[in-house]
């Protein structure tokens, strides 16, 4: 599980979050949802520590990540897998190399024994034979799976994911969201995905909070979503014609 | 303006700290290291060959209009131009165009591994990035380049006899006045300087690139910031390290 516990995030004299506090569970898929600009990605920054806090705390099971020394903070970042909203894989790197490359650095594993951890994760996301691939030569959403294979590969606590659906196209999109949920039930890990995509909202809302101006404005699952009546909410969800019109029936 | 360049100055020494500390793996390091030697260093080899030829060639046609005269012997052609080619021409000319090759390459490649947030992949796996991924360059570079400024003044000396053979200076004169009253400190003095401009050149670059914040437009902009200060610098040092070594 991680908590933030009242945190608090200025960027001059831009207040981008306030007084933010809220559990994400474990084995569950939590979402962070809000406009762009409400702070979301500031608060998933502020997670795995590549932004400071101003005041709060941020815990990953009962380790307050925030006061701990940044050799202290690596470890914990050991346990994190993180899908970047681009993928960030390196693209020097083969498809092979990507996934083996956290394996080299933090395990004492045999060349075979990393293959067989590579194979394992490329099966896990419907990627078999693509290891010797470039990055250069991946569709959008293979690049995406590709990532979410190098973030499970050292067997993460924690999976964080930054826009995952960005640039998709609906299918692919479903497939990317389906596959994490089905991760994240499987390893039992805490997953945390950011997201203004309404379509990974109801395919995979499990605990969701809504931020809105710095704030937490709403939290609840993919029912409550529905039925809410929050007026910032509905209009931030039920934006598009589409969802206004299933709303309505 | 004031405040920006010692910000920048604080931020590049913020950043060699973390530089500057333990490989996480010294396999994985070791191997970065190779690639390294074969980008920054191997693949200048072609460049440094064509430019040290001719500079030999045009310093010691030069040297020859220049002491045109019966009184003087012609074997200082062969000494001013070895001497040039030592001092000089081989480490500072040779260092600026890495500057311009090396730089802007490292430059690019760690600031669109930053716009791409690949440098963000790395810290989240708890990996030092600014030590994984520059240092190897610090030590390649310091490693490699002077080897390629023996290479240069190698061929530079080469391209000097033939420039003097085409103004009529006979071999045995030439090679006479490269072997007369030869000092061989003034090579650890070139050698020194190029081992200091090679950590200029990618330490600053890498710098700029590891700085880059935006997208694809900052990211030329960081290259060519990366090649302008680290000639800069490099000019800056030249001038120091002279006084300091030779006066």
């Amino acid at each position: 599980m991680i908590k933030v516990e009242n945190i608090r995030k200025k960027f001059g004299d831009n207040l981008v979050l306030n007084d933010v506090s809220f559990s994400f569970e474990k084995g569950k898929t939590n979402l962070i949802i809000g406009e762009s600009g409400s702070g979301k990605t500031t608060l998933l920054k502020l997670l795995i520590g590549l932004h400071s806090l101003d005041s709060g705390n941020i815990i990953y099971d009962g380790r307050v990540f925030n006061e701990m020394k940044l050799k202290q903070k690596r470890l914990i970042r050991q346990e994190i897998g993180m899908l970047f909203q681009g993928g960030a894989l390196f693209d020097y790197m083969s498809v092979e190399e990507n996934i083996m490359f956290p394996l080299t650095m933090f395990t004492e594993q045999s060349e075979e024994e990393k293959l067989d951890r590579v194979n394992f994760c490329l099966q896990r996301v419907n990627l078999e034979n693509t290891n010797t691939l470039l990055p250069s030569e991946l569709s959008g959403g293979m690049l995406k799976r590709v990532a979410i294979a190098r973030a499970i590969s050292m067997n993460p606590k924690y999976l964080l994911c930054d826009e995952p659906n960005s640039g998709l196209d609906p299918k692919t999109a479903i497939v990317i969201d389906n596959l994490i949920q089905e991760i994240t039930e499987e390893f039992d890990m805490t997953t945390i995905v950011n997201t203004h995509d309404m379509n990974s909202v109801m395919q995979i809302g499990e605990n969701i909070v809504f931020i809105h101006k710095g704030v937490i404005w709403w939290e609840g699952n993919k029912e409550e979503l529905i039925h809410t009546n929050n007026k910032e909410l509905n209009d931030f969800v039920f934006a598009s014609e589409l969802f206004k019109r299933l709303k309505n029936k | 303006m004031m405040i920006k360049g010692l910000k920048n100055i604080g931020n590049y020494f913020i950043m060699m700290k973390k530089v500057m500390s333990r490989p996480e793996k010294y396999s994985v390091f070791f191997k970065q290291l190779k690639l390294e030697i074969v980008k920054i260093g191997l693949d200048s080899i072609g460049i440094v060959i064509i430019i040290s030829f001719f500079i030999g060639a045009v310093v010691t046609i030069q040297q020859s209009i220049n002491l045109e005269n019966p009184l003087l012997p012609k074997y200082l052609i062969g000494l001013v131009s070895r001497d040039a080619l030592i001092l000089e021409f081989a480490p500072t000319m040779i260092g600026l165009i890495l500057a311009g090759k090396i730089g802007s390459s490292i430059a690019s490649e760690i600031g669109m591994m930053k716009v791409t947030e690949q440098i963000d992949a790395l810290e989240i796996m708890g990996i030092n990035s600014a030590s994984f991924l520059i240092l190897p360059k610090i030590i390649a570079a310091m490693f490699f380049f002077p080897i390629l400024i023996i290479l240069s003044i190698t061929i530079g000396i080469i391209g000097g006899w033939l420039g003097g053979l085409s103004m009529q200076i006979p071999t045995a004169d030439f090679v006479y006045g490269l072997q007369y009253q030869f000092i061989p400190f003034y090579v650890t003095y070139s050698l020194i300087k190029t081992i200091v401009f090679a950590f200029l050149i990618t330490s600053i670059s890498a710098f700029y690139g590891y700085t880059t914040k935006g997208g694809a437009i900052n990211v030329g902009k960081s290259s060519t910031l990366a090649v302008v200060y680290s000639s800069i610098l490099l000019l800056i040092f030249n001038f120091i390290l002279t006084d300091l070594i030779l006066s």
